[in-house]
């Protein structure tokens, strides 16, 4: 209806924007009605990613006619602003920048490196920024999810943490039960992508390249391939930053940092 | 008073033991020695730092002023992992780790690469009266057959020292009587130096041999236990 109405594609990208917002707000709107209150953090949110991903969209009009190592000054940019976006969510973890920022590196970094090397990922700027983009983003929720479930049951099991320290246990052992459980439920919604995948939905990438006029059959390989990667750079990012956490929950003299109620250094 | 002798034969000494958090003194200047196969009780009312004190005993919080000694040597200078072997701790609730009681027993010694075997297993358990429990899974434990467990698990280790932080607090009668015997036992037979927190003067009368009074972090009075609790 809306492609009717509007001939200019900036209008009709702003008129899309605003259909889909609108559907965004109704369900917080709903939420609201149960007590659930969003609205403010979801309004901000929205309008936040709007600006960004169009002041990105911009840069890379700029940056098209520039040479392909601009795009690793990006990428690196992308991985800080995502490493403090995490951090937010893990506010009461020591060090929270600092983990989240390296463990996106390592992750999403080390995988984007290897998939150009490997020639996996074009590198015009036009694909590996997009492309690389991704790897950051999910690995930055992943990452999310990992020190957000890692800070929840050390909270929740402070006395089953210090039992076992009072035993005599280092302070990796102690907490190496809630370390596993991290890593595996940050990893949960990037196991389901890849096991629904093609029959639950039709990734954006795939939509988009089938548009342009790519082959099918490569596009649907092209997008496991981009959710394969996804999933080894968060992993490799959940992996790394419950790994680090592990070490920065617990003083040099192997007592418990993290307590419930209680400010930490560096957070 | 001690004699320079008695001082020797500490187990444990606090000196000027203190703990201060922002806004908050939570211990402050506390001194005491345990002895061999003594119990001494801290008492007091909620809130005046008895656990605290008893954290500080086995470096499980950071003194911020004054120190412990463990047989003559500052507990600084003693890797935190090999000081909590040797000053073991029961806390108020036990738990237990998921698996079997022979598992939990395990668990201190597997930290330091030693296999506890069957026939010590066994022996531990006889001591807290649960005989043929070893392969009983922790979850279908009642809560005095979990705190006597958690004290077989704390025994393993063979610590030198032991600090109860209100061991019987969440049990019911039965099950409080039958830790108190175990607390005896340890003292009398084992020689282990004990430190137990308690709410409860009587409890204190029963177990302890000494006492320290707490309120608002400070010892206000110490001393044999029927002089202070009477007192």
């Amino acid at each position: 209806m809306l492609k009717h109405l509007l001939s200019n594609q900036l209008q009709l990208g702003l008129a899309q924007a605003a259909v889909a917002a609108l559907a965004a707000l109704a369900v917080v709107l709903l939420a609201r009605k149960r007590g659930i209150q969003l609205v403010s953090e979801l309004t901000i949110a929205m309008v936040r990613g709007l600006v960004q991903i169009v002041a990105v969209g911009s840069i890379l009009l700029l940056l098209l006619r520039s040479p392909s190592w601009t795009s690793a000054f990006l990428l690196i940019a992308m991985i800080v602003a995502a490493g403090a976006t995490s951090a937010r969510r893990a506010k009461a973890m020591p060090q929270a920048f600092q983990v989240s920022t390296w463990a996106i590196a390592c992750g999403a970094g080390s995988v984007i490196a290897i998939m150009v090397l490997a020639g996996v990922i074009d590198t015009p700027i036009t694909a590996l920024v997009p492309v690389g983009s991704m790897l950051i983003a999910n690995a930055m929720n992943t990452n999310g999810l990992a020190l957000n479930r890692f800070r929840s049951d050390v909270l929740a099991h402070v006395g089953e943490v210090e039992a076992a320290l009072a035993l005599g246990a280092d302070g990796k052992n102690s907490v190496a039960p809630y370390v596993q459980g991290a890593f595996e439920a940050s990893l949960i919604p990037a196991i389901d992508s890849l096991r629904s995948l093609g029959i639950v939905w039709i990734p954006g990438l795939m939509a988009g390249m089938l548009l342009s006029g790519a082959r099918p059959v490569y596009a649907a390989i092209y997008q496991f391939v981009v959710l394969a990667m996804i999933f080894a750079a968060s992993g490799l990012t959940s992996l790394v930053s419950t790994l680090m956490m592990r070490a920065r929950v617990m003083s040099p003299a192997e007592q418990l940092i993290l307590r419930p109620g209680q400010k930490t250094a560096g957070s | 008073m001690n004699t320079p002798a008695q001082r020797d034969a500490a187990v444990l000494r606090a000196e000027n033991l203190g703990r201060s958090v922002p806004e908050k003194v939570l211990v402050e200047n506390a001194t005491f020695e345990v002895f061999r196969g003594e119990t001494l009780a801290i008492v007091g009312p909620s809130g005046s730092g008895k656990t605290s004190l008893l954290r500080l005993l086995n470096r499980l919080d950071e003194p911020t002023s004054g120190t412990v000694s463990l047989d003559g040597q500052d507990y600084r200078q003693i890797p935190p992992r090999d000081l909590r072997r040797r000053v073991g701790m029961v806390m108020q609730r036990p738990f237990l780790f998921p698996g079997s009681v022979a598992d939990n027993l395990r668990f201190g010694p597997r930290q330091r690469g030693e296999n506890l075997t069957d026939e010590r297993i066994e022996k531990l358990l006889a001591g807290v009266g649960l005989a043929e429990y070893r392969s009983r899974d922790v979850a279908n434990l009642s809560g005095g057959e979990a705190q006597r467990v958690s004290f077989a698990r704390t025994l393993a280790n063979s610590p030198e020292a032991l600090l109860l932080d209100e061991p019987t607090s969440a049990l019911d009668e039965d099950s409080k009587r039958e830790v108190e015997q175990i607390i005896l036992q340890i003292g009398r037979e084992q020689g282990i130096a004990c430190v137990l927190v308690t709410h409860d003067p009587a409890q204190a009368s029963r177990l302890a041999q000494r006492v320290v009074v707490m309120e608002a972090g400070r010892i206000v009075r110490a001393g044999k236990i029927g002089e202070v609790i009477r007192a």
